[in-house]
């Protein structure tokens, strides 16, 4: 066991190193300085404009910077913003939480609501629930998010006034962060009606951003299904006369679980993407808005920090994942 | 799980109930991004003057709400020298600074503060001055560091400034954002603290609101400043809520989740005026979308090449597909807004045979091939750069005129454009302080050329000397015979192709009252009062 959580770690370092890499490389490539940027139309003087490339060390050979850059990473400075001049790291603990507060709430709403859908769909192949729902995870998984998003907003905010359009809370209540976690904080803030009011702002958002991996577990989950339904001692359980009921909650859905823990385990990635559109369009105070607004600006410090953060959460789960998959399945720990 | 959702709901309805009873006090704003800081000394972007400057600094003059005249601030009046060289500033008595969580004044506003402010970011030597990374580019921009040759603490309320040369837009200036005055006892305390940038991020002031938290891209809250010596606003509770996308700013307004939102979609403004709860308020923006023809280039050195290709753009086709309908044409490089606007000016009638004709008596009968330049970035003055640099290619095709369009990033195409790489290139500009000079100098004036801001590179002698005199002079109805007459010759040269001004649009819940529409671009909410 240990020897393959040293393998797997063995391949996590140098997947960073090239994130760094990418990161860095990907935002000097696209064209664009800091500076004539954040003067715009105004413009300003040459020597000014040099005074300020040294103060940010941006004049220096791009080889220097990264080298620079990855010396800092290594003891956990990930630098300043160019625009706001606050840590990259402090503004990114700053709006983090929220960020993994949407996509926690996102992901259990995709695996309560898409298990059962997956098994529905398999045990009824073929049959009016299989088609659709089907349907429904196929419509889910091709509409565009910030689409999405906004037909919520339009039907069940505008239309319908059900919920909130946007912010975390209601206005009305206002508490210090404790956590940063809207959930939890309210809980703490110990105000009447806060939590609820939490829950009820996250409803939305946390709906629109379930969409894609729901579909994504209830196919897998369907498919992983079927082909386990057809396996040897799935017959043999059912000859001893079992109860469909213990058949499938027991004997079929144990083993057919393996693949969609990996899928969700891949869907967190694609989890953080749905969240920068899903953020934008309700005003969700996470990292989304955060890291565009800081491609546009060519804050170099915020999109490099930004992404290097983001891909190492992503690496962290999906090593978890990993390793959970291993002592969950013997197989796999072996082949390694 | 019914139960459940039941309960929400309930506890839901009775947090609305909750939130109408108190909202009467609490005004709401639905902004569209999020401050840099909070020190409008640092920053360029209107988004942090209206999270900063509006709320909660004053400034030694101030602009009379709603307009562009230079009204006393924190300076009570003035005195002028008769060379203009020396401006003499009595300051207002008895104004406290914030008391905050975080700062409880020990004595009034005076001197100090204005020498602090301004010392901040002339002098490079101060020990603000590197704090936050100042790049103070809005002083540097107006040539402020130039221009101030001295500021004498005279006493505890006066300030004197002494000047280089006579520059009669620097009242303005000191009307404008960059030029905020605030603590020097703060600063010095939070610099004893080992915490000096905390000055820029949690502001201390003397304005009508007082900074009470910010979440980071969500929420920002101000109360009101009781104290504040203009009298106290008109609500309790002011609150910025954070909302990027128009459509959903419109959606909170409906639903009343905010009572005043920025920059609506043009698309949505027919249903907002229909709509009962909603009033759209309406004023022309301070500012000018061009195309600036490269005067240093052939064929564009030929002042009837330049008429001719004016004329030939159907400038009302472009208003109504890129501004739909949220603009109006320019005739001058100055909006009719601004003080000195010469209404007599005759502009150039769309007429594409004239413009043959006289493409061909320049000695073009078979037109020529150039480029129009289209900005990639979407502007007040500019909705759509791509869309109109299209109508104007079609345009020009009728006159037998072959134009590419081309396009680069955004830092990229401005310093292109400054190094003069185009033949015509599409722009535009917003007034800074209201003063003609903002325009006409640095936009058409030689020095402007030299540096690249004079996109036309045009420097033309009888137009630079009206606007330097003009410059000059302190008295503002000496000053506008002189800039009518500059609009004038302007016309008469054809730098540019003045295309539009913008309009802008307001939306407010119909409880909202009082609201005044900054020229100048901010959002404030001083005079505000809803109505039960």
């Amino acid at each position: 066991m240990l020897s393959f959580v040293l393998r797997r770690l063995g391949v996590v370092i140098p997947t960073f190193f090239g994130v760094t890499i990418l990161a860095f490389a990907l935002i000097h490539m696209i064209p664009g300085d800091p500076i004539v940027v954040m003067a715009g139309e105004r413009g300003m003087s040459d020597e000014r404009h040099a005074e300020l490339a040294a103060q940010l060390g941006i004049d220096r050979p791009l080889i220097e910077q990264y080298l620079a850059y990855i010396g800092n990473v290594l003891t956990g400075n990930l630098g300043e913003s160019f625009v706001s001049r606050t840590p990259v790291l402090t503004e990114f603990l700053e709006l983090f939480p929220a960020t993994l507060e949407l996509s926690i709430s996102a992901m259990l709403i995709a695996v309560v609501l898409g298990l059962p859908a997956g098994i529905i769909a398999a045990i009824n192949r073929g049959k009016w629930p299989d088609h659709t729902l089907m349907g429904a995870a196929l419509t889910g998984y091709s509409m565009p998010i910030f689409w999405w998003a906004l037909i919520l907003i339009l039907v069940f905010s505008g239309y319908l006034g059900w919920t909130p359009v946007t912010n975390r809370i209601s206005l009305l209540y206002f508490f210090e962060p404790v956590t940063g976690f809207m959930l939890i904080d309210s809980l703490l803030s110990g105000q009447p009606g806060a939590f609820w009011s939490a829950v009820h702002h996250l409803i939305l958002p946390a709906t629109a951003l379930a969409t894609i991996p729901m579909a994504v577990i209830a196919r897998m989950t369907r498919s992983s299904m079927l082909e386990v339904l057809s396996d040897d001692y799935i017959r043999t359980a059912r000859a001893k006369g079992l109860s469909p009921r213990r058949v499938i909650g027991i004997h079929a859905l144990r083993n057919a679980l393996i693949p969609v823990i990996t899928v969700i385990g891949l869907q967190v990635g694609a989890l953080f993407a749905g969240a920068i559109l899903t953020e934008t369009i309700f005003a969700w105070p996470g990292i989304g808005k955060w890291l565009v607004e800081s491609i546009s600006r060519r804050d170099y410090p915020v999109v490099q920090g930004g992404i290097l953060l983001v891909a190492t959460t992503v690496i962290l789960v999906n090593l978890t994942v990993d390793i959970l998959y291993g002592v969950v399945d013997p197989r796999i720990r072996r082949r390694g | 799980m019914k139960k459940l959702i039941g309960a929400s709901v309930m506890a839901i309805a009775a947090s609305t109930a909750f939130a109408t009873s108190a909202g009467a006090q609490t005004l709401i704003f639905c902004s569209e991004g999020s401050p840099e800081n909070f020190s409008p000394a640092l920053s360029t972007a209107g988004t942090t003057f209206t999270a900063s400057s509006t709320p909660i600094y004053n400034r030694l003059a101030q602009f009379d709400r709603g307009t562009t005249s230079v009204i006393p601030g924190l300076a009570e009046s003035w005195d002028v020298s008769d060379d203009g060289l020396t401006y003499t500033f009595n300051l207002r008595e008895g104004v406290p600074f914030h008391s905050t969580g975080y700062f409880t004044p020990s004595r009034d506003f005076n001197a100090d503060d204005v020498m602090f402010s301004f010392e901040r970011q002339l002098d490079t030597e101060h020990p603000f001055h590197n704090i936050s990374g100042g790049t103070y580019t809005y002083f540097n921009g107006m040539g402020m560091g130039d221009l101030i040759e001295s500021i004498d603490r005279v006493d505890d309320y006066t300030v004197r400034f002494n000047l280089t040369q006579p520059v009669s837009p620097f009242l303005s200036n000191l009307a404008m954002d960059f030029a905020s005055i605030y603590s020097a006892e703060y600063a010095e305390q939070m610099m004893d603290a080992g915490t000096p940038e905390q000055l820029d991020l949690q502001p201390i002031g003397t304005g009508p609101w007082v900074f009470q938290a910010y979440q980071r891209d969500a929420v920002i809250r101000y109360l009101r400043n009781n104290d504040y010596w203009g009298g106290p606003a008109g609500v309790e509770n002011l609150i910025y809520s954070i909302t990027p996308d128009p459509q959903v700013r419109y959606q909170k307004l409906l639903a009343g989740e905010c009572h005043i939102m920025a920059y609506p979609n043009p698309a949505d403004l027919e249903q907002m005026e229909a709509n009962e709860d909603v009033n759209v308020m309406t004023q022309e923006g301070l500012n000018v979308g061009y195309l600036a023809f490269n005067t240093e280039r052939e064929p564009f050195d030929n002042r009837d090449v330049r008429e001719a290709l004016a004329m030939a753009v159907d400038r009302q086709a472009i208003l109504d597909a890129v501004f739909q309908g949220a603009g109006q044409i320019a005739t001058n490089p100055i909006p009719p807004t601004m003080w000195s606007w010469n209404g007599e000016v005759v502009d150039h009638e769309y007429d594409p045979d004239a413009a043959r004709a006289l493409l061909a008596e320049a000695g073009y009968p078979d037109g020529f091939s150039t480029d129009i330049w289209a900005m990639p970035v979407q502007r007040p003055y500019n909705p759509n750069a791509r869309r109109m640099a299209e109508l104007i290619q079609e345009d020009w095709a009728q006159i037998g005129v072959d134009a590419e369009i081309i396009s680069y990033e955004w830092g990229e195409y401005l310093q292109r454009s400054r190094d003069g790489e185009h033949d015509t290139v599409l722009l535009g500009w917003t007034g800074d302080n209201g003063d003609p000079d903002n325009f006409l100098n640095d936009l058409l004036g030689c020095a402007a050329a030299e540096v690249g801001n004079n996109r036309a590179r045009w420097c033309h002698e009888p137009f630079e000397s009206l606007i330097q005199e003009a410059r000059t002079i302190s008295n503002q109805d000496e000053r506008t015979p002189l800039y009518e007459q500059a609009q004038a010759v302007f016309k008469e040269e054809v730098p540019w192709l003045t295309v539009a001004h913008s309009v802008v649009f307001v939306p407010m819940r119909s409880e909202v009252e009082g609201y005044i529409i900054d020229p100048l671009g901010s959002f404030g909410f001083y005079e505000v009062t809803l109505a039960e």
